[in-house]
């Protein structure tokens, strides 16, 4: 038999409710490989065993209570949180010193509904300081290690998901995007992420960064595994007054998911110069693989593509400038105690916040100053309405769009730790999704000559999140680059 | 005032909507200076990371009420924004207010001065939250700061006049009217003391005639009608002292300081704040369906200035009367509730706005805890004016009837109150007091006039308070011009 921590979610399930194995079984099978593999990864900022045994062991009593018929769907599964979400009683540190200590007084709607679902908490994931950055290495906690190559960033911000889910910490993790965080890290450690339409999952908890582009996904093994995270997240939650009101459908994906007829656009923007070549060619493949399996390709064009960039870095900042000002060391959090309130002010955030933060801080309220307004934020709101109609446009003649999650591959770690404007480039064929508000699913397609992973996204339709989890269901049903594991060493 | 010279007022007033719950969230509205610190609470209102805000329904339904009585341009759509400023009673850092698009325009609120009738054009009118509240101690020289986050989050409605007042009287005038909307609208209490209706007017001089504003200065900390009215003259006279010296007004924030009867400056607007105001993306546009304005618009009930005017049309009051009377909306109720039992309405406001008043003040409530139902004032009312009782004896009688609830005309029964008019009796009481007061009398004849009313009271105290004063007076009359003649 496979170790307990090679089971997708689907067999978990399937075993946990059969009595294959209990809970507890399953929680110390993770538990131990955390143990044994987290000093080379550094994949979680806060560990929870104890809870998460807790967890486990009242998962097992309700499961082996045979009166007991309404168990709830993932009873006993264990999963791992991005440090950005809130968790009732568990740290949420965002990856940011000025949040070290704070324990939040509740759980975000995401994570209650799959509290409710009977998960186990096992810890919470490592990110960039406030989902800010593409490669893990801006936490304030140290970075992440890509397990397929630990000299290799993880991709960010939900590095740290992505690294627990690749190397068999857990078998699924939650992550958040906002422009790219949880399929550009999916991407790199070769696994599948999802990022839902904006105002699909509630955001109540989510520790904001860019109130408008911000997401709660998750990241695991494979679509089907994904979908059942899905249905349980999504729907309306009066806690957020920007999800929707919607039916969210009940997806338990098969074997046999049928994509004939499906619409495929190929985007020409997204085949760039600079783009690595392996990366063209295996997402190409994909397509053709797709095609295969009796989807229809054609070119599509999404020409404001190059704007998405320069409007991103100035939306998500100029929200972040605001929702990043409650960190003031009045009522939690990092306080620096000094001579007056402004100066309190200054000192607690000047060391509370690190560099990126600060960079982004600055830049956007830079946007939002009087006399600049118009300039910057009132023209990449414009601009933004460009790319959503693009994509509007797009989706009148295909179903999904299919494309690169990354111009490359993993990089090394340090690679562009200097140059903040390179780092920004990775985002290229990321950000335009969070800017139209569509959703996403980024899976592997294959892997370049390090034996690093290669992904590609499929985008959809506002609220058409089933068709993406039905297309990349039927290419993990047809390819096998979804179950390969890192050997971590 | 000065005559080369004319004020010039806006003001901006936030009123808190008196909702079941808080602006965003379901916390419960407690009047912070009331209760004790930090009771009405939640991760929303006190800037919890990973919180959101909600919008209460029965704050913009509260705002529409306001709006649509102040005769205001619904916008269809409407939106929230962010103005961004660190200060330590601000939890998130940035307040959820309207900027570009607010819920409404263009109103305008009637107005009665000395000076007649007065329109004044209301700018804007716009959702918010309200700040937490900060206590600033000292204790053995070391000074720090209490944050009391009870009223952040508060709905607040911020009225915006355009600067169409010229005197402290029509400021005065403006705010008591608006509140009285508020209050007949059911949407605040119209508490200046509780900082639940917050006035802030901004004051600037211009020599007459001149088209253009000059700068001007906001003055906070009114806590009371009279302090308005001070703050705003003070700072009338203050300015124009300046100008005729020459010098510049300073635009600035300044404090009413009540001890020093003066206001002080508080913050020099100079260097302006930049509040980086942009779309709250936490919140939708909001939206306003036609439907629910005509819905809102019809349960509207008559407003003060409209009963204002039929109070005095119907019942022939005077502006003085029926302005006291329509301030509240309880007493235009009872003043009417009276009426129609019959009592003459002249009569019914002087008995309301005299007696009633008083005990209201006294006891601290409003006129429906009095327990006096109207048909029982009107029962008493109708006494006096039958002259079954006089104005004195009635005053005792409504005392007897607060504390027994028994009615007028059994307690003057019961205890033999009622007035004696027969002419024989009252000329032996006059005859008896004049010449048991001898030397008054005298005084009186000689000239001493105000005696009259000494000699008059006498009559009255061998009457046992009973006597028809009017019918005593001119007996008295009657008696003291004999005795002149005779001399």
């Amino acid at each position: 038999m496979a170790a307990l921590t090679d089971l997708t979610l689907t067999e978990t399930v399937k075993g946990l409710r059969t009595g294959e194995f209990s809970s507890m079984e399953l929680t110390q099978a993770y538990l131990e490989r955390i143990d044994q593999l987290e000093p080379k990864l550094h994949a979680f900022i806060s560990l929870t065993p104890d809870k998460a045994l807790a967890q486990a062991k009242a998962a097992d009593k309700r499961l082996k209570s045979a009166g007991d018929k309404q168990l709830p769907p993932l009873l006993g599964l264990p999963i791992a949180v991005k440090d950005v979400l809130s968790v009732e009683g568990i740290r949420a540190t965002s990856g940011s010193r000025i949040l070290e200590n704070f324990i939040p007084p509740f759980s975000a709607t995401a994570v209650q509904r799959l509290l409710d679902a009977g998960v186990v908490i096992l810890g919470k994931t490592n990110t960039d300081e406030f989902a800010m950055g593409s490669s893990t290495e801006n936490s304030a906690f140290g970075t992440t290690h890509n397990p397929w190559n630990l000299e290799r960033v993880p991709g960010g911000s939900s590095g740290g998901s992505a690294a627990a889910v690749a190397a068999r910490l857990a078998p699924v993790a939650l992550g958040t995007d906002t422009g790219g965080s949880v399929r550009q890290p999916a991407s790199f450690c070769g696994v599948t992420g999802f990022k839902p339409t904006y105002g699909r999952i509630s955001r109540y908890g989510l520790i904001a960064y860019g109130s408008s582009l911000d997401s709660v996904g998750a990241l695991g093994r494979s679509a089907q595994d994904l979908a059942e995270l899905f249905s349980i997240m999504a729907g309306f939650d009066k806690l957020d007054a920007t999800s929707m009101d919607l039916p969210v459908p009940d997806m338990h994906l098969n074997a046999d998911v049928d994509i004939k007829g499906l619409r495929v656009g190929v985007p020409e923007e997204y085949f760039i110069k600079g783009i690595q070549t392996e990366v063209e060619e295996a997402v190409r493949a994909a397509v053709s693989e797709l095609e295969n399996l009796g989807a229809q390709v054609r070119q599509v064009s999404l020409p404001h593509t190059e704007y998405a960039v320069p409007v991103y870095y100035i939306i998500a900042p100029a929200e972040a400038s605001a929702n990043l000002a409650r960190f003031d060391g009045v009522r939690y959090g990092l306080r620096v105690e000094s001579e007056d309130i402004i100066d309190m002010f200054k000192e607690t955030r000047g060391s509370g916040f690190g560099s990126e933060v600060k960079r982004r801080i600055m830049l956007g309220t830079y946007a939002l100053s009087a006399g600049y307004y118009d300039a910057y934020y009132g023209q990449a709101q414009k601009v933004r309405a460009l790319i959503k109609r693009d994509f509007e446009q797009a989706f009148e003649q295909v179903d999904v769009i299919a494309a690169p999650v990354a111009p490359t591959t993993a990089f090394t770690i340090g690679e562009h730790s200097g140059d903040p404007l390179s780092m920004y480039l990775e985002d290229v064929f990321t950000l335009p999704a969070n800017l139209a508000g569509i959703p996403g699913i980024a899976f592997p397609v294959g892997f370049d000559s390090d034996n690093l992973p290669i992904g590609m996204q499929l985008m959809g339709s506002h609220f058409q999140e089933e068709t993406l989890f039905r297309a990349a269901h039927a290419y993990q049903s047809a390819s096998d680059w979804h179950t390969k594991a890192p050997a971590v060493g | 005032m000065h005559p080369e010279f004319e004020p010039v007022i806006g003001l901006e007033i936030h009123a808190v909507l008196e909702t079941r719950s808080k602006m965003f969230c379901d916390c419960r509205l407690v009047a912070s200076t009331h209760e004790q610190p930090n009771v009405a609470v939640c991760p929303v209102c006190s800037g919890m990371p990973g919180t959101l805000p909600v919008v209460n329904h029965a704050a913009v339904e509260y705002a529409l009420r306001v709006a649509l009585a102040l005769e205001c341009e619904i916008a269809t759509t409407s939106i929230f924004a962010r103005k961004s400023y660190f200060y330590p009673d601000l939890p998130k850092g940035y307040q959820i207010s309207q900027y570009e698009q607010p819920l409404a325009r263009n109103g305008r609120l009637k107005i009665d001065t000395s000076q007649g009738e007065q329109t004044i054009r209301i700018r804007r009118v716009h959702l918010e939250e309200d700040t937490g509240k900060l206590t600033h101690l000292n204790e053995d020289g070391e000074t720090y700061s209490l944050v009391d986050l009870n009223r952040s989050g508060l709905p607040l409605l911020e009225i915006v006049s355009q600067p169409d007042m010229h005197s402290a009287k029509a400021v005065r005038a403006y705010a008591f009217g608006l509140r009285s909307i508020l209050r007949y609208l059911g949407v605040n209490s119209g508490n200046l003391e509780k900082g639940f209706f917050r006035i802030e007017p901004n004051v600037s001089i211009r020599p007459v005639g001149s088209r253009t504003l000059g700068t001007r200065t906001e003055i906070k900390n009114l806590n009371s009608f009279r302090a308005l009215e001070r703050g705003v003259t003070y700072e009338i006279e203050r300015q124009t002292e300046l100008l005729l010296q020459g010098k510049d007004v300073v635009q600035e924030t300044v404090g009413w300081d009540e001890a020093e009867q003066a206001t002080v400056s508080q913050r020099s607007k100079e260097d302006a704040d930049d509040y980086r105001y942009f779309p709250e993306p936490d919140l939708p546009p909001l939206v306003i369906e036609q439907d629910w304005v005509d819905e809102i618009r019809a349960s509207l009930p008559e407003l003060p200035h409209a009963k204002f005017k039929r109070f005095q049309a119907e019942y022939d009051l005077n502006a003085y009367d029926a302005g006291v009377l329509v301030a509240d909306e309880a007493v235009a109720d009872y003043f009417e509730a009276v009426v129609a039992a019959d009592a003459p309405p002249k009569l019914a406001a002087n008995w309301i706005s005299g007696e009633l008043f008083g005990l209201m003040r006294q006891q601290d409530v409003g006129i429906e805890q009095l327990n006096l139902p109207a048909e029982d004032l009107a029962g008493l009312i109708k006494l006096v004016d039958a002259e079954h009782i006089n104005q004195n004896t009635a005053k005792e009688v409504l005392e007897e009837m607060l504390t027994s609830g028994e009615s007028a005309a059994a307690i003057v029964k019961a205890r033999g109150l009622q007035q004696i008019s027969d002419p024989e009796q009252i000329a032996h009481w006059v005859q008896g007091v004049l010449l048991g007061n001898p030397n008054q009398v005298a005084e009186y004849l000689g000239g001493k006039q105000a005696l009259s009313g000494w000699l008059f009271g006498q009559v009255m105290q061998a009457a046992e308070g009973k006597a028809n004063p009017r019918l005593l007076r001119a007996e008295l009359d009657r008696q003291l011009e004999e005795l002149s003649e005779g001399r």
